[in-house]
């Protein structure tokens, strides 16, 4: 990665720090201190974010996609990007309290790694594995909102019948908005999450044959999607939400992270020609 | 400062006494028209609602002259109503009117209208000229202090009825009330208030099902909803969103398994029952299915109770920033009273100064440039000396508000100062123009 777009990567993680310590208020009973500041200081360092992810491709010439900070830079962008498209419509900033902190986490790191090794396998210049990967990172961020969100609908719930007014949780939006935001950010991303698999899957039959499929970043990727076409299911079948449909989330988001780890033990996602 | 206010409200004065001094909107101009008119009062403006009348004007006799107002306007001898009637002053009067605009002083604390009808009334009084200066800078500052309050304490926030608990909680669970419908099960005065509450706030349809089917029909016609014969209860239930049951029934008449069988009739989604009946209608164990909230009459009451307390609490952090805000606003007062003293102060030694060297200038005959300075440098050097002490005193005095107006009368005396304005005048008469005025 060049200087500048380190720079640039640097002072959105200042702005997305705004976005952290405002949900980390909002645990605290002061949660307002920050509710004004919090939606242009986010806003302001997803165009830092989206200003270095653009330099740094056109500095290194193709997409440095391999390059573990740039990918982990991308997602937190792309979940950025989602979580806006999603305030637009809802109007609440309070799921950035499960945003926030992933996408710090994830911009924090790739802005205080050093230049990495970027791996120059020829696989990574086609055009089709970028289009690849932001189909599936678009399609985690759907699923990490949609398990932030059916967080906070539990939450809700249990304050809700509890019956005891708390006041901590004065800020959480109704029980049927942080539904529809839980549903609608799982109906978002699936498209997304079926065409990175399919474009994955043809790739990889190109490039290694069929037999790649037992690998282990391949098999929790389907089991992945599978879960992710169940949760769906039960959803619109019956109606499930509450605590079955956040264990079936929870469980989603879990093989997700599993499946982000399984990059290290995978041949076919360390490019390693065969 | 010279703020006076007259006022009756709610606390101090039964309706038979508040109806007397009430003014009509149509005749308020007119009535602020005859404050203005009443000599000693330089500026005033009424505020009227149905819970206070509160007269505050700015007079040079101390408030004497306000006694002529009730006299022309109401034909009342206020003596009369003495054991009614309020009276603040200054400090007093501006810590009343930051209190009345922050809704600190209304029968409910926290409601939100007195501030629209504060802003009207100077809205009122500001288009007939009876409003300068001094009641701008008090009314204005006092729409900001109510703002503060609003911002910065949670005084207006929480609902302290039953009804509008409930459509709190509603809206906690389903958002938006549009299109959400309603299930009445029995009738009962509270249970129909809730009904017209939810209503107000956006909720559509409404089924009435009771016992005896022609109550239920009246009922529904009043609401413009759906009768509902009750043996068919348990089927239609599950239609509605809100319930609220109160009937008189011995025995609960929704249970756990009731509810099980509603949502999945529902398919999952929430449903509240709001029970209002004693003994309850609604099996509390109902509450541990998912997806559905149950409230009883205790529970609704409890959250009353809990935001009454948060209210109170709310209330004294607001009266502490009200305190602040007079202290602040008493403090910007007596500056801007001050600053003329000490101007006039000022161009009053620069005057005398001037004059003796006017004086003494044919004696001392031709001066070089050299002793010119010199003479120039001692004779300001020494009114700066004189004018350090009674400037920083008065400086001082403005901070300490009980001091102010004594200091400002005894420095004037001792300089023989006069009235600002026409001090500065005649010493511009005085010098020519006014072009050597003190630079200081």
């Amino acid at each position: 990665m060049g200087f500048m777009p380190l720079i640039w990567l640097r002072v959105a993680v200042v702005c997305y720090g705004v976005g952290l310590l405002y949900s980390l208020l909002l645990l605290s009973k002061k949660g307002n201190m920050l509710a004004k500041v919090v939606e242009p200081a986010v806003g302001l360092g997803l165009i830092f974010h989206f200003v270095s992810l653009v330099e740094s491709t056109v500095l290194i010439g193709h997409i440095s996609l391999a390059s573990i900070h740039y990918s982990e830079s991308l997602l937190a962008f792309l979940a950025m990007v989602v979580f806006f498209v999603f305030f637009i419509r809802y109007r609440t900033t309070t799921l950035g309290i499960v945003i926030f902190p992933i996408v710090f986490v994830l911009t924090f790191f790739s802005a205080i790694g050093q230049n990495p090794v970027i791996i120059t396998s020829p696989v990574l210049r086609t055009r089709w594995i970028f289009v690849h990967i932001v189909l599936i990172f678009t399609g985690y961020a759907g699923l990490f909102l949609s398990f932030g969100a059916s967080l906070l609908y539990l939450v809700q719930e249990r304050a809700l019948k509890s019956k005891r007014p708390t006041p901590l949780l004065t800020w959480l939006p109704p029980l049927q908005t942080i539904d529809d935001i839980c549903y609608n950010a799982l109906l978002f991303g699936f498209p997304f999450m079926t065409f990175g698999i399919v474009t994955g899957s043809v790739l990889l039959v190109e490039k290694y044959g069929p037999m790649f499929f037992v690998d282990p970043k391949i098999v929790l990727s389907l089991l992945m999607w599978a879960v992710y076409l169940l949760l769906l299911y039960t959803r619109w079948s019956s109606g499930w939400r509450g605590r079955r449909a956040a264990f079936l989330a929870t469980f989603a988001f879990v093989i997700a992270i599993c499946a982000w780890i399984a990059n290290n033990f995978s041949r076919v996602h360390r490019f390693i020609p065969s | 400062m010279n703020y006076v206010l007259i006022g009756v409200n709610h606390r101090t004065a039964p309706v038979e006494v508040r109806e007397q001094f009430a003014i009509p909107e149509a005749r308020l101009p007119e009535a602020v028209k005859a404050l203005t008119s009443c000599a000693g009062v330089e500026e005033g403006m009424i505020v009227s609602t149905c819970n206070r009348v509160e007269i505050l004007a700015r007079t040079s006799d101390n408030g004497t002259c306000l006694d002529d107002f009730f006299h022309q306007f109401y034909g009342i001898d206020p003596d009369r109503y003495r054991a009614h009637l309020y009276e603040h002053r200054d400090r007093d009067a501006v810590r009343h009117v930051f209190r009345v605009a922050s809704s600190l002083d209304s029968m409910i604390v926290g409601e939100p209208q007195i501030l629209g009808q504060v802003k009207e009334a100077y809205a009122t009084a500001r288009a007939l000229g009876a409003i300068n200066s001094h009641l701008d800078a008090l009314l204005t500052r006092a729409f900001a202090v109510a703002k503060r309050v609003r911002n910065e304490t949670a005084v207006a926030t929480s609902a302290v009825s039953v009804a509008s608990v409930a459509v709190d909680l509603a809206k906690k669970i389903f958002g938006n009330l549009q299109g959400k419908s309603i299930y009445l099960v029995g009738a009962g005065k509270m249970s129909e208030l809730a009904a017209r509450h939810l209503l107000a706030h956006g909720a559509e349809k409404i089924f009435v099902s009771n016992r005896t089917y022609d109550r239920a029909v009246t009922l529904a016609r009043k609401f413009n909803g759906e009768a509902i014969p009750f043996d068919q209860l348990y089927e239609t239930v599950s239609q509605a969103d809100i319930v609220i049951s109160s009937t008189g029934a011995p025995h609960a008449i929704f249970r756990k398994e009731h509810g099980e069988r509603f949502l999945s009739r529902r398919r999952n989604r929430p449903m509240f029952f709001i029970d209002i009946a004693v003994p309850r209608d609604v099996d509390p164990e109902m509450n541990k299915v998912d997806g559905i909230f149950v409230y009883d009459i205790d529970d609704l009451q409890q959250v009353v109770t809990s935001h009454v307390a948060d209210r109170r609490v709310e209330a004294d952090h607001a009266e502490a920033i009200v305190q602040l805000e007079v202290d602040k606003f008493q403090a910007r007062l007596l500056t801007l009273d001050v600053v003329p003293t000490i101007v006039s102060l000022q161009e009053h030694l620069e005057t005398v100064r001037q004059a003796e060297i006017d004086r003494v200038r044919g004696r001392l005959g031709a001066l070089t440039p050299e002793q010119e300075l010199a003479v120039e440098t001692l004779t300001r050097g020494i009114v700066n000396k004189i004018m350090h002490t009674p400037i920083t005193t008065l400086k001082s005095a403005a901070r300490e508000s009980s001091e102010a107006t004594t200091v400002i009368d005894l420095v004037r005396k001792l300089f023989g100062l006069r009235e600002v304005k026409t001090a500065v005048k005649e010493d511009e008469a005085a010098v020519g123009g006014g072009k050597t005025r003190s630079r200081s």
